[in-house]
């Protein structure tokens, strides 16, 4: 044997995408779970009690790859030491186990990690969540307000700026022109071969719209209702905000009297005292009147509440509903009730028919989703309602 | 790399040929390539083989190495295949002096392929046949439809492990091909209404009076995934294939899961000794250095097989060359028997006895290994004893490290039923991976499967009959 015994190469592998196609389609089983768990992800704590810009880890566990194994945890392991290592040492804690460490490419099964964690931005949770909502029943209100958003090529031309010449159709034009003289080929282009890309104004009728969030912040609402409530106008708030240029979103907070709150206080604030609902309406009414006409506005009042509302106060709730749904899109009550209660404003409400009414009420966190689809669903679902 | 560094990269390589064939190492055809990191990740992610069919836990596993390369937190130095010639890939971007250490590291690593009885068996042309088999799975999925053929890749891979790669079942199969066993199986195969089960009763009464049982085994069968092929019902033709292919692979990987400490610890001996032998620059040597130490890191939760490996190589040397104790007075060894010793020890053993036979009290002392296990939320150190941490070592050694299963029989309940035991031997099975693992036999086997296994000293069978899972004690 001689030199020959061995060759060395260097190829271009810029090609080779195996791993990454293999890897995008992991990436879409990922997905696929995150749309699964998405009425748990959207209550996670983690999310909303931080600005939301943080990427979370969330567990997937229909991405682990099952098979017949060893109970880790309760079997004993080697280890080395540096030379003094003692009985009763401890090396690790849960958690922080020193992981993937060494060159043994088999990882996976060690101390801790006991299922699948895909890290997922709130940005990506808020893609999937959002896909299907929209404001329901938007009008355009005031025809006059267009905005230009963007150029499209959409044309082709016959004179236009040199630069948007279009290489490849005005060769065909050639081609043809050739062909129809009986003389088949590309050559002689003239003038009258060119052709030019031409682009158009995207137009988008400007949407106004705003949104009337009130909650309820009286005693009787405890921290699962706050919480609640602040989870759903959290993604509420997000959802407006990426969907839709011109929303405007006023925090109306209220227990026996209403007032008009920053975001901040909206939903870092908590009060004490009874509750009179239809304070809230009337200050919404008193905004939609001074503000934000009908004329020009689509409104949205949305009202959280646990329901407990001041008995005496209710007519007058459902006829200030009715008068608010004559100017608005919609009226969207969402209801806490954790324990199942009839509560007295419900009871109320229950008498409503309408299609702009729409309410949900959420007795655990994993509803939350359903009532953001309640509300921000396709017009026809008017029936709503996690009931 | 830049061309002028793979010309001096393959003087180097010559040298080190030269050496490693003057040492006695006996290896094939060498065939490197240099490929950048993402497509060495990528082929990591395939257990080293470029042309394997497609499927998603590969495309995980990509990512995860290479998040873990990007982060700088570990990095694969070189992959090889065995093969005839063998395939090696060089990581692009390292340096000069790395890619010489991995080039006789891998030498050695194919002189353990070409002569480990281990790998006697397995079939060179690997990459060939993978190419293949992936090509048919692709024509599946175009067929059969893509989701069709990665749940059914899903349900294979949960039970990959369970074959019988030993040399008594290699035997037994070729003095009795299951041929008959074939037919029979893809007979029934053949009917695949919803009333299979009806015109196969008369069928199944009347073999039932041909063959005392049918579908039962005389032995225990440790294979799962060879009796499926010849037993299931449920399979279609293309399924079949798949499962064969898959348990072929894991065939042709086993003796690499059987001997990775011994692989390791050969190939790690083997470059020390050659980068010795090199012209290496002060700047080179201390580069080289600096990478071995790295591979022979010790880590305090896993056992470092290049460390743990080297030790023992370096261990059985001295004391063949110089024999102490019970080797001089009990086993009279001469002396200066020490590389030869080796290579016999390359040749015949696979990692359980070379644990056993050459992991001594001195080495278990020297390296300071322990067995350590969860007490409340801390992982603790338990026991010192070298025999204990010996046996648990090999134990965790002992069939690629997986549980043993048996199918105990086909005919369960004389229902066709799959019935499975675990072969308890002190340590329990994972509770919760265990009763996800059974839906993906029952979709191969397409009737209920059981697993008998033993939790806190009790023995207990688990059941999946398509809808949940039944624990029960027995």
């Amino acid at each position: 044997m001689g030199d020959t015994s061995f060759f060395i190469s260097k190829d271009d592998w810029s090609l080779h995408r195996k791993g990454e196609q293999d890897q995008a389609r992991h990436q879409e089983k990922v997905r696929e779970a995150i749309r699964k768990n998405l009425a748990d992800l959207i209550s996670e704590e983690g999310i909303i009690m931080t600005d939301g810009r943080q990427v979370v880890k969330i567990p997937i566990r229909s991405l682990d790859e099952f098979h017949f194994r060893y109970n880790f945890n309760k079997s004993q392991q080697t280890g080395q030491g540096d030379g003094d290592s003692a009985i009763g040492d401890v090396i690790a804690k849960d958690g922080s186990g020193e992981k993937g460490a060494g060159h043994d490419s088999g990882a996976g099964d060690q101390a801790g990690a006991d299922y699948y964690e895909a890290e997922v931005s709130v940005d990506e949770i808020q893609e999937l969540l959002f896909a299907d909502l929209q404001l329901p029943n938007l009008v355009q209100k005031s025809p006059e307000d267009v905005i230009v958003e963007d150029i499209a090529f959409k044309d082709v031309r016959k004179k236009g700026l040199q630069s948007n010449i279009d290489k490849k159709r005005t060769i065909l034009e050639n081609v043809l022109r050739n062909a129809r003289a009986g003389k088949p080929g590309l050559h002689d282009i003239a003038l009258d071969d060119l052709r030019f890309k031409t682009w158009e104004d995207v137009e988008r009728p400007h949407s106004q719209a705003v949104v009337l969030a009130m909650m309820d912040t009286s005693g009787s609402m405890g921290t699962f209702e706050k919480y609640v409530a602040r989870t759903f106008f959290f993604w509420m708030v997000r959802f407006l905000r990426t969907k839709y240029q011109t929303v405007d979103i006023q925090f109306i907070a209220h227990h026996t009297e209403a007032k008009v709150v920053t975001e901040q206080e909206f939903f870092t604030k908590g009060e004490s005292g009874g509750t009179i609902c239809s304070s809230a309406y009337k200050l919404a009414l008193d905004l939609i009147e001074t503000k934000y006409s009908p004329d020009r506005y689509n409104i949205y009042p949305v009202h959280f509440s646990d329901g407990d509302n001041l008995t005496s106060d209710n007519d007058k709730c459902v006829q200030l509903v009715h008068k608010l749904m004559d100017v608005s899109n919609l009226f969207g009550y969402g209801e806490v009730n954790q324990y199942n209660r009839a509560s007295t404003l419900m009871s109320a409400y229950r008498h409503i028919h309408s299609p702009l009414f729409r309410h949900a009420i959420i007795r655990e966190k994993a509803d939350i989703y359903r009532s953001l689809h309640t509300f921000f669903g396709p017009s026809q679902s008017v029936s709503g309602g996690a009931l | 790399m830049t061309s002028a560094e793979l010309l001096e990269l393959e003087q180097a390589i010559d040298r080190m040929v030269e050496l490693a064939r003057g040492y006695g190492l006996d290896f094939y055809d060498m065939r490197f390539e240099v490929v950048p990191a993402d497509v060495l990740y990528t082929f990591g992610a395939y257990q080293g083989m470029p042309t394997r069919y497609s499927h998603w836990t590969f495309g995980k596993f990509y990512y995860r190495m290479k998040v873990d390369y990007d982060l700088g937190l570990s990095r694969i130095y070189e992959l090889v295949i065995n093969s005839d010639p063998c395939y090696a890939f060089l990581l692009d971007n390292n340096s000069l002096v790395e890619n010489k250490m991995v080039c006789a590291h891998v030498l050695a690593h194919c002189d353990f392929f070409k002569n480990n009885a281990m790998f006697k068996h397995t079939p060179r042309n690997m990459v060939d046949s993978m190419a293949a088999s992936a090509e048919r799975f692709r024509a599946y999925e175009m067929q059969y439809g893509k989701v069709a053929v990665e749940e059914f890749l899903d349900s294979v891979l949960a039970i990959q492990e369970h074959i019988d790669p030993s040399e008594t079942a290699r035997q037994q199969r070729l003095i009795r091909p299951s041929d008959g066993d074939r037919n029979e199986a893809s007979k029934d195969n053949r009917r695949l209404s919803p009333y299979d089960d009806l015109f196969s009763l008369d069928e199944r009464l009347s073999t039932q009076q041909r063959k005392e049982k049918p579908r039962d085994i005389v032995h225990p069968q440790k294979d799962l995934l060879l009796f499926l092929v010849h037993n299931s019902k449920t399979l279609t033709d293309w399924q079949r294939d798949v499962l064969t292919v898959l348990r072929e692979e894991m065939l042709y990987f086993w003796p690499q899961i059987e001997t990775k400490v011994m692989n390791e610890g050969w190939a790690t001996y083997w470059h020390q000794r050659i980068m010795r032998e090199l012209d290496l620059t002060g700047a080179e040597a201390i580069d080289f250095a600096r990478t071995n130490a790295g591979v022979t890191a010790p880590s305090r939760m896993h056992i470092n097989p290049y460390l743990l490996g080297v030790k023992i190589w370096e261990a059985i040397e001295k004391e063949y060359e110089v024999p102490t104790g019970d080797r001089r007075d009990r086993f009279h060894v001469e002396g200066n028997v020490g590389r030869q010793q080796m290579f016999e020890v390359r040749e015949m053993e696979s990692d359980a006895s070379f644990l056993r036979n050459y992991l001594t009290q001195d080495l278990i002392e020297e390296l300071d290994l322990f067995l350590y296990q969860k007490v409340g939320n801390e992982w603790r150190i338990v026991e010192k004893d070298w025999r204990k941490v010996r046996d648990k070592l090999c134990a965790s050694r002992t069939n690629g490290g997986y549980p043993v299963l048996y199918v105990m029989d086909g005919d369960y309940q004389v229902a066709g039923e799959l019935y499975l035991k675990h072969a308890y031997e002190g340590m329990e099975l994972d509770v919760k991976y265990s009763e996800k693992t059974l839906p993906h036999v029952f979709k191969l086997w397409g009737r209920p499967v059981h697993l008998e296994t033993v939790l806190e000293g009790r023995n207990i069978l688990f059941s999946y009959d398509g809808n949940r899972i039944q624990r029960k004690f027995l």
